[in-house]
């Protein structure tokens, strides 16, 4: 060991000089980072600028929408920007909130669970079923989804009835809301659980014996003192799977209908039956017309706006956090 | 003054072996008899939802070995995909299988390093403190750009004519797909986890260590390359799997920058191995996701296959990250 010493760590790996390299990696980090906003931004600005803030608004079939903007690219007449995303936008709300929604439910009992409730050879099943949950790939989900899931609920669930009832608007044949929103939560809840549980199991424990000691039951003070103390973590856990259930794309391009429809909760409950089709599938499903222009500027666009809903998602959580900061807890 | 000789020492179970652990509690604090119907009903709730989530991933797992079985067989890892009109005569999947282990390497290999070169700046430099917390704020934004975002971003460097090296060329347009692409992109996807977990091992390295180390003359540079990455090598390889494991599972990057194809598609006249990284090529994720009932394939039976064998590497992963963290574990850390 000595011989290599003075040699390899001689002028030539100097700490100045090692500093001075890493801190030029993580400038170039942060650069790529700020690379990437301006990149994309600048790409989608085109169809923001066409549109206005008709962008965000209902209009159209979104679906002809998009299959005009690539064609246009070709015809020699001018491109066309018209996009109205609001049955996108609407459909990601709904799937990415009712996941997120379902997913926080679940993911708080099974946390509150594992930590206090769950002898030790269930938490000794549990634990690892979670970590499992949480690695299984996207695309599996889906695969089991389209094979499974979407089947049973058309062939089951949906009764003949309802799919004779909005026979001329859209066909429902499985691929829906519910199926999405089902898989979705099974996807982030145990992403949930992950930082729910560390918490929960980082409080202090005088403040839950403090609560025993004066007779309150284990279950009570489990709610009443562990999970409060918890909460600027239960934001940073939702908060994280927002943003997956946001971004999420590929599952939800194979099992959530894939097309521009947006399903309308005053229709009654059958609108979780119904297909639709969130932000980011749509960018799958249309990549192959990235050659044309002014597709490409309304991908760039629905990019820049998932991009800046999963930073105002992750600016709220983080001023919720600072303001629940009194608590104490992690 | 006598009183207090004769009170008991504290005890002396503050050791690292007896923890004020989930099981002393369960086993001293009473049970769920004399508690409200309500707190009954949720506790209940809770073993519900607990046996549910068993139930999901068992039947995620033995439904894929069932079919796996059913349908995998060992020649479809070696040949590659074919055109053909019935699942019987459109081949295997090699090239999917193998694509997905050089995009684990290679973008394992471009991730580590810088992620790890990252977490030590971050930990054991961090100056000055703007850019320190300038930093912190990237990787986390970095872990919630979605990966789709990412993949377009990477549509639009890969495709600029000075990376043109990085893939296909042709009449100075360039394609922008290729494993070199897809690997970078996906490198930035797993970096966050390798930066948080490695973060992790220095944060738990105590004070006196490097101390100890600056006395013996050694210079920080030394330090850290000599003695706190080595000691905190089993985080690193935590973080590497994990980092594998979001690899691995992507998919969208893919999609978009890896190409359509379902074999690798080699650039001519670049030499053996560069010549395959700068063509498109596939992976596993990517053959899943075309031949589902959804995708361009349709041949459910080999998405079958290949979801198996995706589902298993993910499950070696799983156990292997699980026995360094145990191995870790074992080994002691630095409790004083």
């Amino acid at each position: 060991m000595e011989e290599d010493l003075q040699p390899e760590y001689g002028p030539k790996w100097s700490d100045q000089r090692v500093e001075r390299m890493l801190g030029a990696l993580v400038v170039f980090m942060v650069g790529l980072l700020l690379a990437l906003i301006v990149v994309v931004v600048v790409n989608g600005w085109p169809s923001f600028a066409h549109n206005g803030l008709s962008w965000f608004t209902p209009g159209g079939s979104v679906d002809e929408e998009l299959s005009e903007i690539s064609q246009s690219a070709e015809t020699g007449a001018g491109y066309i920007y018209t996009f109205h995303a609001w049955p996108l936008i609407w459909s990601t709300i709904l799937i990415a909130g009712g996941a997120v929604v379902l997913g926080l439910v679940t993911a708080l009992f099974i946390s509150v669970f594992l930590v206090e409730f769950a002898p030790t050879w269930m938490s000794n099943i549990l634990r690892p079923v979670v970590r499992f949950l949480a690695s299984v790939p996207s695309v599996i989900y889906g695969l089991l989804g389209v094979l499974v899931l979407v089947p049973f609920i058309g062939n089951h669930l949906i009764t003949e009835h309802q799919k004779a009832s909005v026979a001329g608007i859209i066909s429902l044949t499985g691929y829906s809301l519910m199926a999405a929103v089902i898989i979705l939560t099974i996807m982030i809840a145990p992403l949930m659980v992950s930082i729910f549980t560390d918490a929960l199991s980082a409080v202090k424990p005088g403040w839950i014996e403090g609560s025993l000691a004066l007779g309150v039951n284990r279950w009570r003070t489990t709610w009443k003192i562990a999970v409060r103390a918890a909460r600027p973590a239960i934001v940073a856990g939702t908060v994280l799977a927002i943003a997956r259930a946001i971004g999420e794309s590929v599952m939800l391009a194979m099992i959530s209908g894939s097309t521009g429809f947006a399903p309308n909760p005053a229709d009654g409950l059958i609108f979780i039956y119904e297909p639709s089709r969130p932000l980011a599938p749509t960018i799958v499903k249309s990549v192959d017309q990235l050659s044309s222009p002014p597709a490409k500027a309304t991908l760039f666009a629905i990019a820049t706006f998932l991009l800046f809903s999963a930073a105002v998602v992750s600016l709220a959580g983080a001023l919720t956090r600072r303001a629940m900061r009194k608590y104490g807890a992690p | 003054m006598e009183s207090s000789v004769t009170t008991p020492p504290p005890p002396e179970r503050q050791g690292p072996t007896t923890p004020p652990s989930a099981k002393t509690k369960t086993a001293a604090v009473e049970g769920s008899a004399t508690w409200s119907l309500l707190d009954r009903i949720g506790l209940a709730f809770c073993w519900f939802l607990g046996l549910l989530f068993c139930a999901i991933a068992a039947a995620i797992v033995i439904y894929l070995l069932i079919q796996g079985i059913k349908f995998l067989k060992p020649s479809e890892l070696v040949t590659p995909a074919a055109s053909g009109f019935t699942e019987g005569e459109s081949g295997g999947f090699s090239d999917a299988f193998f694509g997905t282990l050089i995009l684990g390497v290679m973008a394992l290999g471009i991730a580590l390093p810088i992620g790890v070169a990252i977490a030590v700046w971050l930990v054991e430099y961090g100056r000055p403190r703007p850019l320190a917390r300038v930093t912190e704020m990237t990787i986390e934004a970095i872990a919630g750009i979605p990966s789709i975002v990412l993949a377009l971003f990477g549509t639009v460097i890969f495709t600029s004519t000075a990376l043109g090296f990085l893939s296909r060329t042709s009449e100075g347009v360039v394609f922008g797909r290729s494993y070199f692409a897809a690997s970078s992109m996906l490198a930035l996807e797993a970096l966050p986890l390798i930066v948080a977990s490695t973060r992790e091992g220095l944060d738990a390295i105590p004070r006196h260590v490097r101390e100890a180390s600056y006395a013996v003359g050694k210079t920080k540079a030394a330090t850290v390359r000599r003695i706190l990455l080595p000691t905190c090598r089993p985080q690193i390889v935590t973080g590497g799997m994990l980092g594998v494991g979001r690899i691995i599972g992507d998919t969208a990057i893919i999609v978009v920058l890896l190409g359509a194809t379902q074999n690798f598609a080699p650039v001519e006249g670049a030499p053996f191995p560069l010549n395959y990284l700068r063509g498109a090529g596939t992976s596993l994720t990517n053959f899943v996701y075309e031949a589902s009932p959804t995708g361009n394939l349709n041949q459910p039976e080999k998405a079958y296959a290949a979801a198996f064998v995706l589902l298993l590497m993910v499950l070696a992963l799983n156990a292997a990250t699980d026995l360094v963290h145990r191995r870790a574990r074992k080994a002691g850390t630095w409790s004083h």
